[in-house]
């Protein structure tokens, strides 16, 4: 190799834990390869969210596809099924959390704010123009910048410097939401604004003139991968991060425990009367105490004595208590163990999950 | 504008003291701690002060 085409590999900024974006690559998929969303929000692929505005009713399913650009092997598909046409303040979003710990650097809301730049590879046969936001719900401030989709049906790299924010506020130094990143696909007339707008005190979702309503067809696709978002305003080749790593990473604010048939799963005490209190570990400390949902039609099997009495019951009266015990543990309750021991040993089940959920 | 759809709110309690919220949002029955930060207990907080949601006591 040339040591001009050395040159020309080695990045602007320092390598390694450049991307700030979790699961970019789309290559965890915890809740599953495929969810419908309708008429609500809720997250898809690790990470990433389909967000709305005003109760504004539509239907896509989202997957993790192997259609993917050079360099990757997944993308989050949005697939549309069924029209809607947005009217007032309708949006339909993809979204993208980041606690405001992880964005301090930045050091919005002062002469030394940083540059940040937006990658990502995005291809769809809705040709035209889109709006991506950044959006700091903390203390209502938006960027809001369009990118176009120029050539149906073909993978394309897009690119959006964020100016820094120094007449804004400094991110809280804390888990709570820092900011979000909003890629439009269908917007109400009440939020297109002219054109792009540098940092403004605004709390709404805004895209921009032109905004395409990916909703307008179900033939519509929308595909996103090699998201990244990094400090400095040239983007850098996208920063892999291996499955193991990159799973980690997601599990701090979704996890979901298959329940084994046969093996002993959390450590469990008769707390009073029919209840029973079980440990959770996760395997990462999570962003705070989860929400539980028991699901798939739980049963959960109670054995003690040295496995000699078994309970079987139907895993609906589980519920999560209080504050985590400490970052990688909480407690779940069961008020509806009827004939308990005193020596309840673990908890089995035979089918169902139990789904931890500490999104932003 | 509501980014939740909670079509019902109820404490668990244990012992006297309230230890979670019993929820329906956006169609699933989710067991929600009762632990500011977290997304869903901040979101059903958020509609009670709005006062377009009230929990429901613990039975």
């Amino acid at each position: 190799m040339s040591n001009a085409r050395e040159l020309a590999q080695i990045p602007s900024t320092p390598s390694g834990r450049r991307n700030l974006i979790i699961n970019g690559a789309m290559t965890v998929a915890q809740r599953g390869t495929s969810i419908s969303i309708t008429n609500t929000t809720g997250y898809t692929l690790d990470r990433f969210k389909i967000g709305r505005g005003s109760n504004y009713n539509f239907d896509v399913d989202v997957s993790q596809s192997s259609d993917a650009p050079t360099d990757f092997a997944n993308s989050l598909k949005i697939d549309v099924q069924a029209t809607a046409t947005p009217s007032a303040s309708d949006n339909a979003t993809l979204e993208y959390f980041i606690e405001g710990q992880d964005l301090t650097h930045l050091n919005y809301g002062s002469s030394s704010g940083k540059y940040v730049v937006l990658s990502f590879w995005v291809k769809s046969n809705k040709t035209g123009t889109y709006g991506c936001q950044f959006k700091l719900d903390s203390n209502s401030r938006n960027f809001t910048n369009s990118y176009t989709i120029s050539s149906s049906n073909t993978w394309e790299k897009k690119t959006i410097t964020i100016n820094p924010d120094t007449a804004g506020a400094a991110f809280a130094d804390n888990n709570l939401v820092g900011a979000r990143i909003i890629w439009h696909l269908s917007t109400g007339p009440d939020d297109i604004l002219s054109g792009n707008r540098d940092w403004t005190a605004d709390a709404l979702f805004r895209s921009v003139t032109g905004q395409v309503n990916l909703l307008d067809s179900t033939s519509n696709e929308f595909y996103l991968t090699g998201v990244q978002l990094e400090v400095g305003t040239v983007a850098t080749e996208f920063e892999h991060r291996s499955f193991g790593e990159e799973l980690a990473l997601c599990q701090r604010y979704y996890t979901k425990f298959d329940f084994p048939q046969t093996t002993p799963f959390f450590l469990s005490h008769k707390q009073t009367g029919n209840t029973v209190r079980s440990t959770v570990t996760t395997p990462v400390p999570m962003r705070t105490t989860p929400t539980i949902n028991a699901s798939g039609q739980p049963y959960i099997r109670y054995n003690w004595d040295s496995g000699s009495n078994l309970i079987i019951d139907d895993g609906t009266s589980l519920t999560v208590i209080g504050s985590s015990l400490d970052a990688n543990r909480f407690t779940v309750s069961n008020s509806d163990v009827t004939s308990v021991g005193n020596n309840v040993g673990a908890v089995l089940a035979y089918a169902g999950d139990l789904e931890c959920d500490s999104e932003l | 504008m509501n980014e939740m759809n909670i079509t019902s709110a109820q404490y668990v309690e244990e012992d006297g003291v309230n230890t979670s919220i019993k929820a329906t949002i956006d169609g699933k029955g989710l067991s929600v701690p009762i632990d500011a930060g977290n997304r869903h207990y901040d979101e059903i907080m958020r509609q009670v002060e709005a006062g377009t949601l009230t929990i429901q006591e613990a039975e």
